[in-house]
């Protein structure tokens, strides 16, 4: 037998794995009846559910009639230079402030383009900060440090 | 009138920054309404709730004439919901009759958008009578029609949809279950014992994984440069666009009410009817006003109905009305039939407020048509570093903990898998907010019948929803149907 659409395939594997984990991990709560349902009750028919519908997919995706479809590949790289400063954004802005983060972000992220210049990104990340700090310091009036903390408030 | 007057030039003022704000991300391709709104809910946090919602509301129509005229313009859809117009609104363009096409669906969205208010404002009353005759049983069909509707919509295979409704619903139990007060899937980490966060969800499905995957496609725009030269269209033109806007304002306001309905189904639904129906079908494809008028209209027609269900029965139709469910919730009001009442001041507010952001949309759109159309020369490289600066400041505002960053950071990576896989994502949000409140629905009937689960079919309301759900199954799966849907998805 040949997995025919690779697609479908993977995302029914998915399916069943979080169908075993929400129903796997709702066995530690109570179950309760169906008129006295406990907490565990929701989750683990929907679990279930989800397992089989996973099942069905993964199967679906093994038939004759299947269309052949590839899982594109994954750039790794993108998702690091995107979701990596996002991470450090969080983890930094209480020790370092808003205006340092801010350059961070920008300079990483627009790092992820193609069509990337060092020139562009920082007038880029100048009208952006210059912009935030109008919108949601002035403007908004939201709380933010805005220099590390041993420099400044 | 309606105690929108209450601080009526701040709520003008909001809903102007909305309406604006719409029609970039409108016009802007790649960029999105969901995105957008999931963006700026936290922004929401430092508004008064009026004042929010309002702008909310503002982004969700705005888009609707903004996309146009990127579809006009440049070929591109700006919106999913103006995919069809880019057919014959181009075409219309390299005529040179670009400017007529421009006024047109600015026209065309206008009265659709004035129709659809003043549905929501006659339907209002009488249906949240409605909504006070229902029991927990119909609570949980209304939820289930409104999630096979979403299915419906879904443009991929239906399996593959309801399992992401169910693992949005799973999604949206984690966190202490209201009834018993026990902490599921928290695993200890006391920040998840209060829930995953919504805004976390949204950002991180809608806002970096589109980000990453419009990064890996190196698109190139083509930005139609010709002179907008006339605006006006001719007595014929009027006279040619009439009947395709009013078909289009009632087919868009039906399919806006519908569950799972919304603007780009119902685009997609009057430009069809219209190459129907129409008695210059002939043209259709080579530059037919018509082609652009009727899904201009329905577009926006469904922007505005599709409110109805969230404000008169607390359950959202679709994917941005599920956000505007998270926004409501921000601001401690619970979406139902009870605003009306407890809470006028908003209700009202809301709904005159659409009319305003209609209004300033024409303005916005037809005589400052040049300013976007510079917009829409800036690249790509340019705008989504500040999609990010958004999302990080957002996600900081709502908890100051890096908790939240990192939860919105894994969302961005499961809905970067989801598309490689090719799950759609907005039946996940539905269900994700849907969630807690099926289950608990789900319960209180079960427990006021004793375990009988034969009370969903015994009570004529409930039967009749779940009925209508059935009947959505079954026609998406009768084989005419399904070829010419999936022809319809092939146009996208």
């Amino acid at each position: 037998m040949r997995i025919r659409n690779q697609q479908d395939f993977w995302a029914g594997v998915m399916f069943v794995g979080f169908g075993a984990f929400f129903s796997g991990f709702g066995t530690q709560y109570a179950f309760g009846t169906a008129a006295r349902m406990g907490p565990a009750y929701f989750p683990i028919v929907l679990g279930l559910t989800l397992i089989f519908l996973g099942i069905i997919i993964s199967i679906g995706a093994m038939a004759v009639t299947a269309r052949n479809e590839k899982v594109a590949r994954f750039s790794w790289s993108t998702l690091l230079l995107i979701l990596g400063p996002v991470v450090l954004f969080g983890l930094l802005i209480n020790t370092l402030g808003l205006i340092l983060c801010l350059l961070m972000l920008i300079a990483v992220s627009s790092y992820a383009s193609h069509e990337f210049t060092w020139k562009a990104t920082l007038a880029n990340a100048l009208v952006l900060i210059a912009l935030c700090l109008f919108v949601f310091v002035y403007a908004l009036k939201l709380q933010f440090p805005l220099w590390p903390a041993f420099i400044g408030p | 009138m309606f105690g929108a007057t209450v601080n009526l030039p701040m709520n003008l003022a909001y809903c102007f920054i909305g309406a604006a704000v719409g029609t970039l991300i409108g016009v802007l391709p790649g960029l999105g309404p969901l995105a957008t709104i999931a963006m700026l809910l936290p922004v929401t946090y430092a508004l008064p709730p009026l004042g929010g919602l309002i702008m909310l509301a503002g982004i969700y129509y705005g888009a609707q004439y903004g996309g146009s005229t990127t579809a006009i313009l440049v070929n591109l859809p700006g919106e999913t919901s103006s995919v069809v117009t880019c057919i014959d609104g181009y075409q219309m363009a390299r005529k040179g009759r670009a400017g007529v096409a421009l006024t047109t669906a600015a026209l065309a969205s206008f009265f659709a958008g004035c129709v659809g208010i003043l549905l929501l404002a006659a339907f209002a009353v009488p249906l949240t009578q409605v909504a006070f005759q229902f029991g927990p049983a119909e609570y949980f069909s209304l939820m289930v029609l409104g999630m096979i509707g979403a299915v419906v919509l879904a443009s991929g295979s239906q399996v593959k949809a309801i399992a992401m409704i169910c693992l949005g619903l799973l999604g949206g139990l984690v966190g202490t279950d209201v009834n018993t007060g026990v902490s599921r899937y928290a695993f200890d980490i006391p920040e998840l014992s209060d829930g995953i966060g919504f805004v976390a969800v949204a950002m991180g499905v809608f806002g970096f994984a589109e980000v990453i995957i419009n990064l890996e496609q190196k698109e190139h725009r083509e930005v139609f440069t010709s002179k907008v030269a006339s605006m006006f269209p001719s007595k014929d033109d009027f006279r040619r666009m009439i009947a395709p806007i009013l078909r289009g304002t009632v087919l868009g306001s039906i399919l806006g009410i519908l569950p799972g309905g919304g603007a780009s189904l119902a685009s997609f639904g009057a430009y069809s009817l219209e190459k129907k129906i129409n008695k210059n079908k002939a043209e259709f494809g080579k530059g037919a006003i018509e082609g652009v008028a009727a899904p201009e209209s329905a577009n926006n027609a469904a922007a505005q109905t599709s409110f109805i269900p969230l404000l008169t029965l607390g359950i959202p139709p679709n994917a941005v009305m599920a956000l505007m469910v998270g926004a409501m919730t921000i601001h401690n009001i619970q979406p139902g039939p009870q605003v009306m009442n407890s809470n006028p001041t908003l209700f009202w507010g809301l709904i005159v407020s659409m009319w305003f952001g209609n209004l300033m949309l024409v303005i916005l759109n037809l005589p400052l048509i040049g300013v976007w159309v510079k917009l829409l020369t800036v690249p790509y490289r340019f705008l989504y570093p500040s999609i990010l600066v958004f999302c990080c400041i957002g996600v900081y505002t709502v908890s100051n903990h890096s908790f939240d960053a990192l939860m919105t950071a894994a969302f961005g990576l499961a809905g970067y898998v989801f598309q490689k896989l090719g799950c759609e994502a907005a039946p996940l949000l539905l269900g994700f907010v849907l969630g807690p409140m099926m289950e608990e629905n789900f319960r209180r009937t079960l427990l006021l019948s004793r375990g009988e689960f034969s009370v969903f079919v015994s009570r004529p309301l409930s039967l009749g929803l779940l009925l209508a759900a059935a009947a959505l199954v079954v026609a998406v799966a009768l084989p005419s149907i399904k070829s010419r849907r999936e022809e319809a998805f092939q146009e996208k």
